[in-house]
């Protein structure tokens, strides 16, 4: 069992228009200061519970969404929550990282100056924090004001992640946040998780067994819109309790 | 290897269609020269400083001295404050659609009414802001022919944008949504920024359509000989100093007419190059 949740889901249901449910009564804890992945086969719903964390579900049109996400206890489906703020609580590590049409500095810097919180010095200052942070200090120091657009796309997902670290958020969710990128760029990205895994709570979709085996301390397995199995890695992975999920382990699927 | 060449009529419609292609093309390029040679090479001979830098005199559309600077300015003033207003009130509607409503029915109501009046002939809104005029008691004047302009341009404007817009891959304004920017300072700080090319582009448009309309400010600007002093005066266009000299029985003044042609391609020209360049320097960080 799990001491400290960090994020509790109870009886979330989500559905598309005109289309099949896509999750059915999803029940889950997720613990605090490890890295959760969420696998399973394409389709199975694992991006959908994840951008139900952020509430970016609300932005497909059509969408419904029943039952509660709390995260430390709050559920962030209240009339009362301000979306901004659980967004500002929930980094997002997507899968092709997009660079807002700014310089390299200015991204790192963007969300701390949405929410007014840092400006001049101190504002370098968190720049060149968050950027060492996501291991790419070394490779820009001396072009922070250059397009982002121009770095490599694994630079990219590390101003991304720098971006994402820097409005200090709680909890940090990667949606396949590797598929795009080389394997040296991927690699990178895995270390800093891993990294950082001691100050945040992370969340990480994956549709490669491998790196659920790199990275997880806890796996949540889904097909079909359910979750299947759900357990401390070692567990799920050396002595599944489900059938689909040896299947899926065995590579059925 | 072989080369050999074999009859299939799926290469025969390919090379009928490419030449089509090539033929549609070539009609375009050679309207356009031949545009460009009739203005120059009947515009340029009387093309003179005494010209653009003066206002007409008595009897210049006898064939007497004087300009058409009343007609420089004035389109400059009418169709400049017509775009900037119908910038101001574009860009956001462009916005709305995109960041609130984005796929709704009332978003395919939005643009429907845009691409109607789009099509209406500007004629019939000049009629319709002269009624207007008559109704608040206002005359022929520069407020006149730039609300005109500015409604003219309006449609043209937001959808030219509104395609730009839409154009935006969604996991970009994703990317500022993710660290807690509202809808509002995403698609300000955002959207904005990354459709700026666009932006610049629909403007542009909008005030090639603004400054060539002749039907629109005829009722509403109305002419004058005078440089306009305030917003309440009457304006001379280009369009209407065009009309009016080639209108004129004397071939020295119908070649003015040319001249004056010359100045409103130039006009365009500067200012969709002037603003090219500009949207290029700053377009730089954004994503492609």
């Amino acid at each position: 069992m799990i001491t400290k949740p960090h994020i509790e889901i109870r009886n979330l249901n989500t559905f598309y228009e005109h289309q099949q449910p896509a999750l059915v009564n999803v029940n889950l804890t997720i613990p605090r200061n490890q890295v959760t992945v969420i696998m399973g086969p394409s389709g199975c719903g694992k991006t959908t519970l994840l951008k139900t964390f952020n509430r970016f579900l609300e932005l497909t049109d059509g969408t419904r969404i029943a039952g509660e996400v709390l995260i430390d206890g709050v559920n962030i489906y209240d009339p009362d929550q301000d979306v901004t703020e659980i967004r500002k609580k929930t980094g997002l590590l997507a899968q092709r990282p997009y660079m807002l049409p700014m310089s390299i500095y200015e991204n790192v810097a963007y969300g701390l100056r949405i929410h007014g919180i840092k400006r001049g010095r101190e504002l370098d200052l968190a720049v060149r924090h968050y950027l060492e942070i996501a291991g790419l200090w070394d490779e820009v120091k001396d072009r922070l004001h250059a397009p982002a657009t121009r770095l490599s796309i694994g630079q990219q997902q590390r101003v991304c992640l720098a971006r994402g670290l820097a409005v200090e958020p709680e909890i940090l969710l990667g949606d396949e946040p590797t598929s795009a990128l080389d394997p040296i760029s991927a690699a990178h990205i895995e270390a800093r998780l891993l990294e950082l895994k001691k100050d945040y709570t992370i969340v990480v979709v994956t549709h490669t067994l491998r790196q659920a085996k790199r990275l997880a301390d806890y796996v949540i397995f889904m097909y079909m819109g359910e979750v299947v199995e759900a357990g401390h890695a070692r567990q799920v992975f050396e002595d599944p309790q489900q059938e689909r999920t040896r299947g899926y382990l065995s590579g059925q699927f | 290897m072989v080369r050999s060449w074999h009859f299939k009529p799926r290469h025969v419609a390919e090379t009928v269609a490419k030449f089509f292609m090539l033929l549609s093309f070539l009609i375009v390029a050679a309207s356009l020269l031949s545009i460009l040679w009739t203005v120059l090479s009947r515009g340029l001979p009387a093309l003179s400083w005494e010209m653009i830098s003066q206002t007409p005199k008595g009897g210049y559309y006898l064939g007497k001295e004087g300009g058409i600077l009343n007609a420089i300015i004035g389109s400059l003033l009418l169709a400049g404050g017509g775009t900037l207003v119908a910038l101001v009130i574009s860009l956001p509607i462009a916005l709305f659609l995109e960041t609130y409503v984005m796929k709704t029915r009332w978003a395919r109501y939005v643009r429907l009414t845009l691409d109607i009046l789009w099509g209406i002939p500007s004629i019939v809104y000049g009629a319709f802001a002269f009624t207007l005029m008559l109704a608040m008691g206002l005359r022929a004047s520069m407020l006149g022919g730039i609300i005109v302009l500015a409604l003219l341009e309006i449609p043209i404007m937001t959808r030219a944008m509104d395609e730009v817009i839409r154009l935006m891959p969604e996991e970009l304004s994703q990317a500022s949504l993710a660290v807690g920017a509202s809808k509002l300072e995403t698609a300000i700080r955002v959207t904005v920024r990354q459709m700026l090319p666009g932006i610049v582009t629909a403007t542009l448009l909008a005030f090639g359509r603004g400054i060539g309309d002749a039907a629109s400010v005829l009722y509403t600007a109305g002419y004058t000989d005078r440089i306009p002093t305030s917003l309440s005066s009457p304006t001379a266009s280009l369009p209407l100093a065009i009309y009016f000299q080639l209108g004129t029985p004397y071939p020295e003044v119908q070649q003015r007419a040319y001249a004056s042609a010359l100045v409103l391609t130039l006009i365009v020209l500067i200012v969709s190059l002037g603003s090219r360049l500009v949207s290029a320097r700053l377009g730089r960080f954004i994503n492609r």
